[in-house]
C-alpha cells in the first residue's frame, strides 16, 4: 500500500503533533506514505470568501501535482479534506468553471487531473488497513480509558462518503480497537467554532464550552479529534473559557495519538508533550 | 426621533440581485426555500446573527440586497455545512453564505474592522504570495490591523505555543512561486478579456 500525503499548512504548524503522530503510526503500520510535492495551500474556508475560481485553482494545482502519480491522496486535515474533495466536485459539475481552472493551470505547465482521490485517514485506517489488522499491532490496550470521539464538522459533511453525516463510527471503532472505551455523547459533530475563537471571540468561546463541559460531563478522560483547528480550538483555549465560563480541564488528542499509544509508540514519537492541556493524568501508570 | 419605515415595498427590492445568485455556482436552488426553518435550527451560531439563516434566504430571494450584504449573518457562518445537510430542499447554504461574502467584499459594503472579512482578505494575500500560511503570523497581522487590545489577550496562549513547540516564526513558503503566480494572473488576464467583450 502507498499513498501521497497532503499535510496543509497546521500540520506544519500549530498541529504538528498531528503530523508526527498520523506518519509515526502508518510507519509502524508498514504503510508507505510520500509528501506531495511542492505542496500548497488548499484555501481553507477563508479563500473562498475572497475569489471563487482563483480557490478552485489554488487547490486544483495540488490536484494537478498529485496526478502525476497512480495513488491516492491521505489529507488529515478536515479543512483540506473537505476543499480538494470541493474542488473537485465544483470542476467536475461546472463545465465553465472547469475551461477557467484548466486553462489557468495549463498557463503554468500543469495539467489538471479528475483521477485522483482524496481519503481522510479515518477512511484509511478502516477500510484500506483494516481494523483486524491494526488491531494485531496493538500491544498496550488502553483499557479503562473513557475517550470522547469529536469529529468535528468537515469531516464529514458535506462530502464525506465514508462515514454518516450525524453519526460516524469509524473513529469510535479506532478508538474500541486501541482498548479505550467511548462515551456516549451528542456533540460528535458539533462545530468548535472555526476561526471564529480568534474573530469573534465570545462566539467562538461559547462553542467550545459547550464541547469541552459535555465531554467532561459524559466522563470522557480526553477529547479526540481528527481536526487540527478542532484541536487548536479546544486545546488552546481552555484558559479563556475558564475566565467566561467555568474551568473545564481535559486533554484533546488525536485520535493518531491514541492508536499510536496502544501500538506501543512512544508519547514523546507521537507529541503528546505538545498539548496544553496536560495529559499527564491520562497517561499515570501507562 | 425621526421615524422610519421598516417595511420595503416590493418596487424598493432589487430584483436583479435575487437573479445574480440564483446564477451563480451554489445558489441555483435558491428559489426551492420552503422557509421551513430547519437550517436556523441546526446552526450552532444563529442565536448571535442578525438575521438567521432562513430569514436571510428570504431576504436574498426577495432582493434585500443592502440588507444581505452588510448582515452579520454572511460572516458569522463558520462553514460547519450543517444547514446543508439537513435542508429538505438540499439548498448549498453554506455557498450561499460564500458567494454573499465575496460579493460584499468586492462592493466593499462588509461591516468595517469586523474582524472576519480582514482575516479572509489577508489570508487570500498570505496565499498569493508565498502559497501556504503561517498560521501566527496570519492572526498577528490581522489583530495589529482589526484589535491590538485583543492581541494583548492573546499572548498567554501564544507562549503555551512557545512552550509545546507549536509556533512558528518564519513564513512558510513553496518553492514554485512562479507558478503559483502563473496560474492566478492567467485567471485575472481572462477574467478581464470577458469584462471588454
Amino acid at each position: 500500500m502507498k499513498y501521497q500525503y497532503f499535510p496543509g499548512c497546521s500540520l506544519k504548524g500549530t498541529g504538528r503533533a498531528y503530523e508526527e503522530s498520523f506518519l509515526a503510526v502508518f510507519r509502524a503500520l508498514g504503510v508507505e506514505v510520500k509528501e506531495l510535492e511542492d505542496w500548497n495551500c488548499c484555501g481553507a474556508t477563508a479563500y473562498m470568501s475572497v475569489d471563487e475560481t482563483k480557490s478552485y485553482a489554488l487547490a486544483g494545482r495540488n490536484l494537478a501535482i498529485a496526478g502525476r502519480e497512480n495513488s491516492d491522496v491521505i489529507a488529515p486535515c478536515s479543512a483540506c479534506y473537505l476543499v480538494l474533495n470541493k474542488t473537485m466536485k465544483g470542476i467536475q459539475e461546472h463545465p465553465e468553471l472547469r475551461g477557467k481552472v484548466t486553462r489557468a493551470l495549463k498557463a503554468a505547465g500543469l495539467d489538471y487531473s479528475d483521477k485522483v482521490k482524496v481519503r481522510h485517514p479515518l477512511d484509511v485506517l478502516v477500510n484500506d488497513i483494516g481494523l483486524e489488522k491494526i488491531k494485531k499491532h496493538v500491544k498496550n490496550p488502553l483499557t479503562g480509558m473513557k475517550l470522547a470521539a469529536y469529529y468535528g464538522c468537515q469531516v464529514v459533511r458535506p462530502f464525506a462518503t465514508f462515514d454518516d453525516q450525524h453519526n460516524p463510527l469509524t473513529m469510535d471503532k479506532l478508538i474500541e480497537a486501541s482498548g479505550a472505551e467511548c462515551v456516549t455523547w451528542p456533540l460528535k459533530t458539533h462545530c468548535c467554532g472555526g476561526s471564529l475563537t480568534g474573530t469573534v471571540t465570545e462566539a467562538g468561546l461559547r462553542m467550545v464550552y459547550i464541547i469541552l463541559s459535555e465531554a467532561k460531563k459524559r466522563g470522557a478522560q480526553a477529547i479526540v479529534t481528527p481536526c487540527p483547528l478542532c484541536q487548536f480550538n479546544l486545546d488552546g483555549y481552555q484558559d479563556q473559557v475558564a475566565s467566561a465560563y467555568e474551568r473545564v480541564d481535559i486533554p484533546v488528542l488525536y485520535f493518531t495519538q491514541v492508536i499510536g499509544l496502544a501500538m506501543g509508540l512512544s508519547p514523546r514519537e507521537l507529541g503528546i508533550k505538545r498539548g496544553i492541556a496536560s495529559a499527564k493524568e491520562l497517561m499515570a501508570g501507562r | 426621533m425621526p421615524l422610519e419605515r421598516k417595511v420595503k415595498y416590493e418596487n424598493e427590492c432589487d430584483k436583479e440581485f435575487a437573479d445574480w445568485v440564483t446564477s451563480q455556482t451554489g445558489g441555483e436552488n435558491l428559489r426551492h426555500c420552503i422557509q421551513c426553518g430547519i437550517c436556523s435550527a441546526a446552526c450552532p451560531l444563529s442565536l448571535y446573527m442578525d438575521y438567521t439563516p432562513r430569514r436571510l434566504i428570504n431576504l436574498a430571494r426577495a432582493g434585500f440586497k443592502k440588507e444581505v450584504l452588510s448582515s452579520l449573518t454572511i460572516w458569522l457562518c463558520a462553514s460547519c455545512y450543517a444547514c446543508r445537510v439537513e435542508c429538505p430542499k438540499e439548498i448549498q447554504i453554506t455557498d450561499i453564505m460564500y458567494l454573499l461574502k465575496r460579493k460584499a467584499i468586492e462592493e466593499g459594503v462588509y461591516p468595517r474592522r469586523f474582524p472576519i472579512p480582514v482575516l479572509a482578505r489577508e489570508f487570500g494575500r498570505m496565499v498569493f504570495m508565498f502559497g501556504r500560511v503561517n498560521e501566527t503570523l496570519l492572526v498577528t497581522d490581522l489583530f495589529l490591523r482589526t484589535n491590538w487590545f485583543k492581541f494583548l489577550s492573546m499572548t498567554g496562549l501564544g507562549l503555551n505555543l512557545i512552550r509545546t513547540g507549536r509556533m512558528s516564526y518564519l513564513p512558510e513558503h513553496i518553492k514554485n512561486r512562479g507558478q503559483l503566480r502563473k496560474i492566478m494572473n492567467a485567471i485575472d488576464t481572462e477574467a478581464k478579456k470577458g469584462e471588454t467583450k
